[in-house]
């Protein structure tokens, strides 16, 4: 079988164990972070919360045990999917995320939608017309995205579209008119890095070989750009485009707290002022998860599209 | 995103960099230093607002005064011309907004700082010294790099207790590896480089070729990083003050003022729009600087992301 003999299997197995270890490391960086605090009984339990209250918890979650034997149980607990208890919800963390994760999974898809169907035309646009105006232009857009603050940005289109204008909802989620201005805003975090990356792997492929073959053979501009370079430019396209989805489900914090947006960003915040530790714990957990397995998935992928990648890893 | 395999001649520009000719036309370096110069001159009045405030708006404006309390832009009370308006407390939002970018500059500065030591001296020893040490720090490096950084910086927060120095910490914490992979990737190829070899032979001792010889070659790209990296802390640290894990009130933050102009945003635009556009100008001008800087120091990555 070509799977094992051309080093595939070898590469898998690797680049599995290299994501199994990131997340033990998470986990163990998770726990130190908690433990160097003092004492994550005062941490966990609501402000409320009685002298009886915090020594039973304590012995609930084994704090009156050695450092080690309290990791070993950590890392059990959360091998079977336990990532904490909120105290003041008086549920597993886990169900509290489970049940706002379709708010923000929803928003992540839209954002990333607008920031590729913005991004990529716009770096195409300006990888092509370096020297002239347009390029120019559509580089300092690209440029005023990555430099404004996407909470400011959120206010600012409340302000206008909200305020103002009064033409579209700016708080809560239900129809696709609420989900316009949070999309948005969402879509400014990664559309300049789609725009940027697009940009830089389309100037690359300008200068190959078979761009001026392609062009002596008369072809004119649209086939070149969209029969050839697109889909040799698309491999770095298609790897940012997976980080990036990991990355908006962790940074739509600020985004749905502006908007009232009722996902897991909104949900962290509402834990930090209620003092709900142990559900901050588990988003940032859960999130490391989904981001580590995200970047799994997209080497696995980038090594379909281009065979050179398990090789290069395989033998260097 | 691969390794770019990077032009030897490139880390030896920062030495020759006065030399006309060696990235294209003089008058085309003139021309992309014409273009940066306002956000150049920009910084220069942010810095100078964030030492001395004192000098443009008198003493800070922290006690309330609900007799002043919203008031628009221009608007005269109490003797006093309020040129950006009060806030919900009654509060100058000018003198808050002066006072807010010491604020924002001392912990963007000392963030960059601290990893960008710590984070460089990592990745150096890691280059030199290999083996298991390098394995582990550089291990290290791809676990904090795949927590997302604002969930890990909430978390080392809210673990600590939002202050100014804490804040500071906890954005070392979780951008050092940034300059870590840079600075150990430069080691390397810096080792393999004929006068650090040279070095070797004739029998310079370790510490002294890492100062004389590998330092030199890694600061400028670090520097790069570093430059670029600054913005990034500027918005870091005004969203963290934004859902409340920045400096605590009363001092002023722009964040925090920004939070609080959500909850007025259909009366008092001013409360939204001036802190917001404070640092959009602040991050668009380090940006802008950065992007220069790197064209400068690194030639072979113009346009690139990292």
């Amino acid at each position: 079988m070509t799977f094992f003999r051309n080093g595939t299997f070898r590469y898998v197995v690797g680049r599995l164990g290299q994501a199994l270890l990131q997340l033990l490391g998470v986990v163990t960086i998770v726990f130190i972070i908690l433990r160097l605090t003092g004492d994550p009984a005062q941490l966990l339990v609501p402000q409320n919360a009685t002298a009886d209250d915090i020594v039973r918890i304590r012995h609930q979650l084994g704090l009156d045990q050695p450092i080690w034997t309290q990791y070993l149980q950590y890392l059990g607990g959360i091998a079977r999917g336990d990532f904490g208890f909120s105290y003041v919800q008086n549920r597993p963390a886990l169900d509290l995320i489970g049940e706002r994760l379709p708010y923000t999974v929803e928003l992540a898809i839209a954002a990333l939608l607008i920031s590729v169907l913005v991004g990529i035309p716009i770096g195409m646009i300006s990888a092509v017309n370096r020297k002239r105006f347009i390029g120019r232009a559509s580089m300092v857009f690209v440029l005023i995205g990555q430099s404004m603050p996407a909470f400011w940005l959120g206010l600012l289109l409340i302000l206008v579209f909200g305020v103002w204008l009064q033409v579209l909802p700016t708080s809560g989620a239900g129809s696709i008119l609420a989900m316009i201005l949070p999309a948005v805003t969402l879509a400014s975090l990664s559309f300049a890095t789609v725009a940027r990356i697009t940009r830089s792997s389309f100037l690359e492929q300008l200068n190959a070989e078979y761009v001026r073959t392609a062009r002596s053979h008369g072809a004119g501009t649209g086939r070149v750009l969209f029969g050839h370079v697109l889909r040799n430019a698309a491999i770095p396209i298609v790897t940012l485009i997976g980080l990036e989805i990991a990355s908006l489900l962790g940074g739509a914090v600020i985004t749905e707290t502006i908007f009232a947006w009722p996902g897991i960003g909104q949900l962290t915040v509402q834990s930090i002022d209620a003092r709900d530790f142990p559900v901050v714990q588990a988003i940032v957990l859960f999130v490391a998860v989904v981001y580590i397995a995200a970047n799994f998935v997209t080497d696995m992928l980038y090594s379909v599209i281009d065979p050179r990648v398990r090789l290069i890893a395989v033998e260097g | 995103m691969t390794n770019i395999q990077r032009n030897p001649q490139s880390t030896v520009a920062l030495a020759t960099m006065q030399m006309p000719g060696l990235n294209g036309s003089r008058w085309a370096k003139l021309r992309s230093m014409r273009a940066v110069l306002p956000f150049a001159v920009i910084i220069v009045l942010y810095i100078v607002l964030a030492a001395a405030p004192a000098l443009f708006v008198g003493a800070p404006s922290l006690t309330s005064d609900l007799s002043a309390r919203l008031l628009p832009p221009g608007t005269a009370h109490g003797g006093a011309v309020h040129l950006l308006g009060t806030d919900q407390l009654g509060r100058d939002v000018f003198n808050r907004l002066i006072y807010g970018t010491r604020v924002s500059l001392v912990i963007a500065f000392s963030a960059v700082v601290c990893s960008g030591i710590f984070g460089t001296a990592l990745g150096v020893a890691a280059g030199v010294l290999r083996g298991a040490t390098a394995a582990i720090i550089m291990r290290l490096t791809d676990i904090i790099l795949s927590v997302p950084f604002f969930l890990l910086a909430i978390l080392t927060v809210v673990a600590l207790g939002p202050s100014l120095l804490n804040v500071v910490l906890c954005l070392t914490f979780v951008r050092w590896p940034r300059y870590t992979r840079v600075a150990y990737a430069q080691t390397l190829e810096a080792e393999g480089k004929e006068f650090v070899r040279s070095a070797q032979a004739i029998g310079a001792r370790g510490m002294w070729i890492v100062w004389r010889y590998i330092l030199p070659e890694v600061l400028p790209s670090v520097l790069v990083v570093g430059t670029l990296e600054l913005g990034t802390m500027v918005i870091y640290e005004a969203s963290l003050s934004f859902i409340g894990l920045g400096v605590q009130p009363p001092t002023p933050s722009w964040g925090a003022m920004l939070s609080d102009g959500r909850e007025y945003i259909a009366s008092a635009w001013w409360l939204t729009a001036f802190p917001g556009l404070a640092l959009f100008l602040l991050v668009l001008s380090v940006n802008m600087l950065g992007d220069f800087v790197r064209d400068r120091l690194d030639p072979t990555e113009r346009g690139r992301l990292q």
